[in-house]
């Protein structure tokens, strides 16, 4: 017997039969109706009009373990050009350093401000080359002499360029709020308040992603790296201090060796 | 639930048309986080779990305590697969009703205990997923800790703790309630507040560090005059 739905094609575009329904609910809770009750990382970006705003989490996490919980996933490359990572985390910072790096040389050889889409070229050639073994995802945002522009670059070297991001095991949550608060040419404001609400659901419902908000804002008269945006409103309180008192750990054996020094210089 | 088919050899694409046998490979067990731990005083028992039930890196729900009342003297805390948990506890209640239907009497800490080692055993080829703390009186009153493996091996503990952060969490009770590694430090015994108040702290360091452990912790305390609970929030992110 098969399903009803299989019988007929289902008719196009959205359904709104249940929109009665809610107007009447939010008429019978008085507009309180009930709220329902998430590598890891998250990494978004905004293009806005006046540049590129980049945001991150800072959990850095070994399996279940947090690892750092103020690690800085948003790295340098070229004074107008950031990038955000998320994945492994070395092949990340390795990575972004060794970009760096390589424009900086053409920088000084050129005497040009390097373009964003030629940091993005580089990369896709180094990821590519590796074939996917350097677990890389990459969000890279810069103002160049072309315009804003906000890339992503995959592990197995693959581009995408869009005016909104977001990667990292978050970035379905971030993805939800982008899509429904993103327009075209947003205010700073709004801008950074929209990536840092995008940050926040990859915090709250991803397990990957946790701790403070970290934003970078660039445009063409600089860049704004605020470390961090938003602290974690949760606080490790605890109720009593855990203080050892010396003598606690035993001192089985004592050698003392003193260090033969020769003085250099003196200033008194 | 992970279900996935395995291809030949790795690295090699398979033949376009393959039509011997392909292995699949499905995993009745799922791992739903969480972290219970139990400790014993003079004259009461703490059971505390945390609320977050989670799968893989998404968060199912933000308040499933994992400390169940088995008697007016006994709490157990399960943790581990959320589906074995859940059986294992109708199971249990269960038992306890027959026993008490067929005994006229309520069974003790120490007998619960015994009997879960036997149903766990039972299910020695096909385990439940489950890490079991049980904390009440003994009949004399004082407080009791039973810890348990998934296939029923337990013993009586001072205190225990269970679950994805247990590793973090049971050397700090050692310093704390055994007052191990420590010299020239007085053992006091373990007031109820204090041990309250270690519980608390000590979940909160397991929520600063462990993804699985958060949400909110709740706290079974027994005692002669019946089970207290109380709840308190910790890191939501």
């Amino acid at each position: 017997m098969a399903l009803s739905n299989v019988l007929e094609t289902p008719a196009a575009g959205f359904n709104f039969d249940n929109s009665a329904r809610n107007a009447a609910l939010e008429g019978l809770f008085d507009g309180q109706t009930p709220k329902p009750p998430k590598t890891g990382t998250t990494i978004a970006g905004v293009v806005f009009k006046d540049g590129v705003v980049l945001g991150a989490d800072t959990r850095a996490t070994s399996s279940e373990v947090v690892a750092d919980k103020m690690c800085a996933k948003i790295h340098y490359i070229a004074p107008n050009i950031y990038c955000c990572g998320a994945g492994t985390a070395a092949d990340t910072e390795k990575t972004t350093e060794l970009l760096s790096s390589n424009l900086t040389i053409f920088s000084l050889n050129s005497g040009r401000n390097p373009r964003v889409v030629m940091a993005v070229n580089i990369l896709q050639d180094t990821l590519y080359r590796y074939h996917g073994q350097i677990g890389a995802n990459l969000i890279l945002g810069g103002v160049d002499c072309t315009g804003n522009h906000l890339y992503t670059v995959g592990p197995y070297g693959s581009v995408n360029k869009t005016p909104y991001l977001a990667m990292g095991s978050g970035d379905l949550a971030a993805l939800g709020i982008l899509e429904d608060g993103y327009k075209p040419d947003l205010e700073l404001d709004k801008a950074k308040e929209l990536v840092r609400v995008a940050i926040h659901a990859g915090i709250m419902n991803d397990l990957g992603s946790g701790n403070n908000i970290d934003i970078c804002v660039i445009t063409r008269e600089g860049v704004d790296y605020i470390r961090p945006y938003q602290v974690s409103e949760y606080k490790d309180k605890r109720e009593t201090k855990y203080k050892y008192v010396p003598g606690t750990t035993p001192v089985l054996t004592e050698k003392v060796v003193p260090l033969k020094l020769e003085v250099v210089e003196e200033t008194v | 639930m992970i279900s996935s088919q395995t291809f030949g050899d790795p690295g090699k694409m398979r033949d376009y048309h393959y039509t011997g046998p392909v292995e699949h490979r499905f995993s009745p067990y799922a791992f739903n986080g969480g972290t219970v731990l139990a400790v014993a005083g003079e004259d009461f028992a703490i059971v505390a779990s945390d609320t977050r039930l989670s799968e893989g890196y998404s968060i199912h729900s933000r308040d499933s305590p994992k400390c169940y009342k088995l008697t007016d003297t006994t709490v157990i805390g399960c943790s581990g697969f959320h589906g074995d948990c859940l059986t294992l506890t109708k199971i249990i209640d269960a038992r306890l009703k027959m026993y008490k239907h067929s005994n006229n009497k309520t069974m003790t800490s120490n007998a619960i205990a015994a009997m879960l080692s036997t149903i766990l055993y039972g299910r020695r080829f096909f385990p439940y997923y489950v890490y079991n703390i049980i904390g009440g009186l003994d009949e004399h009153g004082k407080g009791a800790v039973y810890s348990f493996d998934p296939v029923g091996s337990y013993q009586r503990d001072t205190y225990k703790a269970g679950g994805s952060a247990s590793a973090m969490l049971q050397p700090l009770l050692d310093n704390q309630i055994g007052f191990k590694n420590m010299e020239g430090v007085q053992h006091v015994p373990l007031t109820q507040d204090k041990a309250v108040q270690l519980v608390k702290d000590v979940f909160i360091s397991a929520a600063e560090r462990d993804v699985y452990t958060g949400d909110a912790l709740r706290v079974c305390i027994i005692t002669k005059e019946g089970i207290s609970e109380q709840t308190v929030p910790l890191r939501k992110d």
